[in-house]
């Protein structure tokens, strides 16, 4: 594995394995994560990626090990407004909701506002400008249901983008999408990227994937490979995940 | 046509009316959107066996049937929560395990003085001014709470998960809002009835819905759809000599029937 200079590590894992009841879906994962990183997620489907995500969310409590976020062990971490999450679109949505683009990235504000406190102008502020970061402004008043995926999906970073996090977590996010705003879509997080918002991407298409991010981590139940990304291609990793005669093609970068 | 209002019964029929018909949509847009509209079915099932277990002990129903619902309400969630049984399933043990209770205690105390079929369709005549007194304060009650909570409960009905990840306590959400739905179920039973009950707390709500408009604006067309058909309802039941709680019912039906049409015709 290859050495990257990293800053200020922000996500740990330690030796942290999971499994519901007898089955095990992960298994001494050491993992970190640092400022200003783009992390990919890969690996096949049911290897522990989505899971990975939740137990980094604190969705989800490892059986055995240590999470740490932003130096906090993950059970006591309370400063949810660092992170953002941007959860799998298709699995968690309603398209019949009645809600506006302006009412669900609100809904980023919050965890920040708190209990029995209502949202005011600075939220509706904030909440335009994560509009204005996605491209979506000319939409708040539209219902989110009458968008397209892709469309939908940036109304969803957006919401994520509006407590301004510093890490932002995305589980799948282009399933549903079409090709042409998935291309649109990774400019995006590149761009977010790039303003200093580390991301870590969970997805099951390692072919783009591995073209995007900074970062690669390949879990099968355990952490296959972690590194850089090309390594990953030329070492021939694809082949050991995936069996032998998986065609994968590189996409001109 | 103001001599109805010489009635003091009809009076009390229609400020409990009011109070019901402003709580039900309230509630109704978070079980409709969360998939729990059987909850109140159920509910209101459980608060028949309050409700027996009230006369039984010569208490206030209303208030043994709250207990009853609130706690049955708790020990759903729990149920639903542990996983161990499906969530349809514990609605079903709940529906017709209270009415088996409330069937055997009724049959035991070999029938009540108290018309029971009242409490099944809702009377106006049951309406006493103790219950209107419950029934505002109760009522006064939910709705400040859901106001307070409004942000948590449209996050949690939307996505649970990303608003737990956005640092909201979706159980205490949870929990707070099966409570709250327990409450609001037990007081609207002696106007609407025990039967009826969940039309008026989905239907309003599900012919918003029709209409396609932002969160805010689906509660408050569900508000004005609710209140209308209950006053609607009560009028029209005096002067027909009709059943309140299924009037009410067929009005708020036959305003959706005009919303669903006017979404379907281009």
């Amino acid at each position: 594995m290859q050495n990257i200079k990293h800053g200020e590590t922000i996500v740990e894992l330690t030796n942290v394995s999971f499994s519901y009841g007898d089955n095990i879906v992960l298994k001494d994962i050491n993992l970190s994560v640092h400022k200003g990183d783009y992390l990919g997620v890969i690996g096949p489907n049911g290897g522990g990626k989505t899971t990975l995500l939740k137990l980094m969310l604190c969705l989800l409590k490892p059986n055995k090990g240590s999470i740490e976020l932003m130096g906090v062990d993950a059970s006591r971490f309370d400063d949810w407004p660092k992170i953002g999450y941007v959860p799998q679109k298709a699995v968690h949505f309603d398209v019949n909701f009645p809600a506006t683009v302006m009412e669900v990235v609100l809904m980023g504000r919050y965890g920040k506002v708190g209990l029995l406190k209502r949202t005011g102008r600075a939220d509706v502020e904030a909440a335009k400008v994560s509009l204005v970061k996605v491209g979506m402004e000319s939409y708040s008043n539209r219902l989110i249901g009458d968008l397209s995926a892709g469309q939908q999906q940036r109304v969803f970073i957006a919401r994520a983008l509006a407590s301004s996090p510093e890490i932002l977590f995305l589980d799948e996010p282009t399933v549903g999408v079409d090709l042409k705003a998935q291309e649109g879509f990774y400019e995006l997080l590149e761009k977010l990227n790039k303003s200093g918002i580390t991301l870590i991407l969970v997805s099951h298409d390692i072919d783009v994937v591995t073209n995007e991010v900074t970062e690669l981590a390949c879990i099968n139940e355990e952490l296959v490979y972690h590194g850089n990304p090309q390594k990953f291609i030329k070492d021939d990793y694809i082949e050991k995940l995936y069996g032998k005669g998986v065609k994968f093609i590189l996409h001109g970068h | 046509m103001f001599e109805i209002f010489r009635y003091a019964f009809i009076v009390r029929g229609l400020e409990a009316g009011v109070v019901i018909a402003i709580l039900a949509p309230l509630i109704g847009i978070f079980l409709v959107l969360r998939r729990y509209s059987l909850i109140a079915d159920t509910l209101s099932h459980v608060s028949l066996a309050g409700i027996a277990i009230g006369l039984l002990l010569k208490i206030n129903p209303v208030i043994s049937a709250i207990i009853a619902t609130s706690l049955s309400s708790f020990v759903i969630e729990k149920l639903r929560l542990s996983k161990k049984v499906y969530g349809e399933s514990a609605l079903s043990i709940f529906l017709s395990g209270s009415l088996a209770l409330a069937v055997v205690l009724i049959s035991a105390a070999r029938g009540f003085n108290v018309n029971l079929f009242n409490y099944l369709f809702g009377s106006i005549a049951t309406v006493r001014a103790f219950d209107v007194t419950v029934i505002g304060i109760l009522g006064t009650s939910v709705f400040v709470l859901v106001v307070l909570f409004y942000k948590e409960l449209v996050f949690v009905s939307f996505d649970e998960e990303s608003a737990k990840v956005a640092g909201i306590p979706t159980g205490l959400i949870n929990t707070l809002f099966i409570i709250l739905c327990a409450i609001t179920i037990s007081v609207a039973i002696p106007v609407i009835g025990i039967l009826l009950i969940s039309a008026l707390v989905v239907i309003p709500v599900v012919a918003a819905l029709q209409l396609k408009l932002s969160f805010v604006r689906t509660i408050l067309a569900a508000e004005v759809i609710s209140i209308l058909c209950v006053i609607a309802g009560i009028i029209i039941s005096f002067y027909l000599d009709l059943s309140p709680g299924g009037t009410i019912v067929l009005l708020t039906l036959f305003v959706f029937a005009l919303t669903f049409l006017r979404k379907m015709l281009p």
